[in-house]
């Protein structure tokens, strides 16, 4: 089974007609993704890099005759939950918000609803989904070429909840020739569709994968739940983190780096979430250089074992 | 964006929510004159964003208008944690029978709001979940269905409360998780929550937090309290430095120079994007590099932009040298930046070869950008250098200047 994107997978464009989009289309359709159809509500008619634009989801649905898997968000922050609930009701089943600054309360609707449909939301406040080598879901490593610099097909599964951090990772797992299988940039809101935990059995599902590194900063219990999950199911998926932030444990209260990045407790620092992990069986790397090896040893015990 | 008491009491009551009573004031005498009003022994509580109020003595309890008037006079001169009071809160000290404790935050694994309700209020409630568990109850709701006031009643109830206390008590948690949803909260609560001698309900303190995410839609409420659109109110009030990075980055729509956060080391350092941003902040400091600042630099900056951020930084007194550092960029141009940063030194008389301790962006556009680099002498690092590497080595030519 391939996790979340394959080179199947269709998706569409929700405000398409925007600069990001427009951009974002092209680096998708160069790379080899299917993008078949964008939305902008009075635009019917157009096309955006040979990309057939029109007014709402459920019309795009209806003329192309089939509801397509997949849909990049890339509204403005006040019209994303109206465009998302689109989606969700004409039937797509992954959604990638792109869009940051939706508000907490709009953001919890989405993800209430599409837990309600049975679909699944990356984001909001994130790059989006690669496949390497075979497709991307987003601005994930920019335009093709600078993506296929970072991104080389391989076996290690990247998560992370910051979109830049999830290229300076796949691009030193690349270096290294252990290459990337699937790379996930999460989000960095404080509330996101999709978890690390969340996403663990996919990746534990996917053939392509032997190893998981995850990026984290401080500021909620994602980690907390990660941390739990792998000590509740046992799996048995090598992984590798790296926390950034550690400096904001002395400034509580003071947010940066994303909008979920606060310390507000104690449960959420950098040194709490580091001992969490470190009591999972899951490898806190102290710099990004050391993932490559850390991972080698850990997929290297996994065929010992 | 945290409210101060007094604006929390009025969104209460704005929302129907009775609060115990008492008034605003800004200086001793109208504390006076509230305190007479009132007619009676009062509370009179220094109102500034942050915690311990009562350990640094900013809450006075008076039984007499005079005596709230001298309290006043003490509170409003008194710094608290680095905080001076936007005024006093009168309020009139009833009679408790019993103090409960109504919340309503976020929950970001289940990923829905959450109610918090204890018979145990007036202390602190992180305290009461660790000690007395059995005295907390939670209960989230939905977002999409209208399930709010069964839910809020389920909670009250699931720490044995009955009778006509359960009856009074919903309908305030409900209306609380309310004002919770129409005014973006990430946290509202009343802390105490008293009960009186008649059994009544009434609001003592009260705490809510507003996302800044929601402010835009929330205009009408924070005219209506009177909270202006710079007011950040952040954890700790912005430095000159920290303001004046806030105006480069809203004068100049092209991309973000974000978080503009004042330190007090000698390298300043021009580093982004939101994760990079923290990684090299935490490089510098493990190879013990004094960082003069942090910021966020992204979405593909012009460079005026990066320029101005960077004149800022090296006229930082105390700032020797700049590390220009970011993850792997695919937005943002690394040749714009490289300019920005150069123009900067040349506009204030610097040689970039002797100021730029180093240059580490990778990515688009990087060749022209390492071009225009090699001209001036700067040494940059490609992406084969790590984030920790190049910070390393801008920590070692700062230590190397410093000892010359």
């Amino acid at each position: 089974m391939k996790a979340l994107i394959d080179q199947d997978t269709t998706f569409i464009v929700q405000g398409i007609t925007g600069r990001e989009a427009v951009n974002l289309t092209r680096e998708c359709l160069d790379y080899g993704s299917k993008i078949v159809g964008g939305v902008t509500p009075g635009r019917r008619g157009r096309e955006v890099h040979g990309v057939p634009v029109f007014d709402s989801v459920a019309q795009l649905c209806q003329e192309l005759g089939s509801v397509p898997d997949g849909s990049v968000v890339t509204v403005p922050p006040a019209f994303t939950k109206d465009a998302v609930f689109e989606a969700i009701e004409a039937g797509i089943k992954l959604i990638v918000i792109v869009t940051e600054r939706i508000p907490r309360f709009d953001v919890a609707q989405m993800v209430e609803l599409a837990g309600l449909r049975g679909a699944r939301i990356i984001g909001p406040n994130c790059l989006g989904i690669i496949r390497p080598g075979v497709a991307k879901m987003g601005g994930i490593g920019g335009p093709a070429k600078d993506a296929q610099k970072a991104y080389q097909p391989g076996n290690v599964g990247v998560m992370s909840r910051s979109g830049g951090m999830t290229t300076e990772i796949s691009s030193t797992l690349t270096a290294a020739g252990l290459g990337v299988s699937i790379a996930c940039s999460i989000g960095g809101d404080a509330i996101i569709g999709s978890t690390y935990a969340e996403l663990m059995p996919m990746f534990e599902a996917d053939d392509q994968t032997e190893a998981i590194v995850i990026y984290t900063e401080p500021g909620g219990r994602m980690e907390a739940e990660l941390a739990r999950y792998v000590t509740e199911t046992g799996s048995k998926l090598p992984i590798v983190a790296f926390m950034a932030g550690r400096f904001m444990d002395e400034m509580p209260g003071m947010s940066f780096g994303h909008a979920g990045t606060i310390v507000e407790g104690k449960a959420d620092t950098a040194a709490e979430k580091i001992k969490r992990l470190n009591d999972a069986g899951i490898t806190v790397a102290e710099e990004i250089s050391e993932i490559p090896d850390l991972v080698k040893d850990r997929i290297g015990q996994k065929v010992e074992a | 964006m945290r409210f101060y008491e007094y604006e929390s009491r009025q969104i209460l009551e704005r929302e129907g929510i009775p609060v115990a009573p008492g008034g605003f004031a800004t200086d001793a005498e109208a504390a006076k004159a509230i305190a007479a009003d009132i007619g009676g022994p009062v509370v009179i509580k220094s109102q500034v964003l942050t915690g311990g109020r009562m350990k640094a003595g900013g809450v006075k309890f008076a039984d007499t208008p005079e005596e709230a008037e001298a309290h006043a006079r003490e509170i409003l001169a008194l710094e608290i944690n680095g905080h001076m009071p936007r005024g006093v809160l009168i309020g009139a000290k009833a009679e408790i029978k019993q103090e409960y404790y109504a919340g309503v935050i976020y929950d970001g694994i289940r990923k829905l709001p959450t109610f918090v309700f204890s018979d145990m209020g007036g202390i602190d409630i992180e305290e009461v979940a660790e000690q007395h568990p059995d005295h907390i109850g939670r209960g989230h709701f939905s977002t999409v269905l209208p399930s709010m006031d069964f839910r809020a009643k389920d909670t009250v109830a699931s720490v044995g409360i009955t009778g006509s206390e359960l009856n009074r008590l919903t309908p305030i948690l409900s209306k609380l998780a309310r004002l919770f949803v129409k005014y973006d909260m990430t946290l509202a609560e009343i802390n105490p929550l008293a009960q009186l001698a008649d059994g009544t309900f009434v609001a003592v303190d009260a705490h809510m937090d507003m996302e800044n995410e929601g402010r835009p839609r929330q205009k009408a409420l924070l005219k209506d309290l009177g909270v202006a659109d710079e007011e950040t109110r952040e954890a700790r009030e912005p430095t000159e430095f920290e303001i004046e990075g806030e105006r480069i980055d809203s004068v100049d729509h092209r991309g973000v120079a974000g978080n503009v956060t004042e330190f007090d080391g000698n390298l300043g350092l021009v580093i982004g994007a939101g994760g990079g941003s923290l990684t090299l902040f935490d490089a510098v400091r493990s190879y013990g590099g004094r960082p003069a600042n942090y910021c966020e630099i992204g979405g593909n900056p012009s460079v005026s932009k990066a320029k101005n951020l960077t004149k800022l930084v090296l006229s930082k007194p105390g700032v020797d040298k700049i590390a220009v550092m970011m993850s792997i960029v695919s937005n943002t141009r690394v040749d714009i930046v490289a300019r920005g940063v150069i123009k900067a030194c040349l506009e204030l008389g610097f040689d970039p070869a002797e100021k730029i301790a180093v240059f580490r962006i990778p990515g688009a556009w990087e060749e022209e950008g390492f071009k225009i680099l090699e001209k001036y002498g700067v040494e940059y690092f490609d992406r084969s250098v790590s984030l920790h590497g190049a910070a390393k080595r801008a920590v070692e030519k700062i230590g190397a200047g410093a000892a010359a």
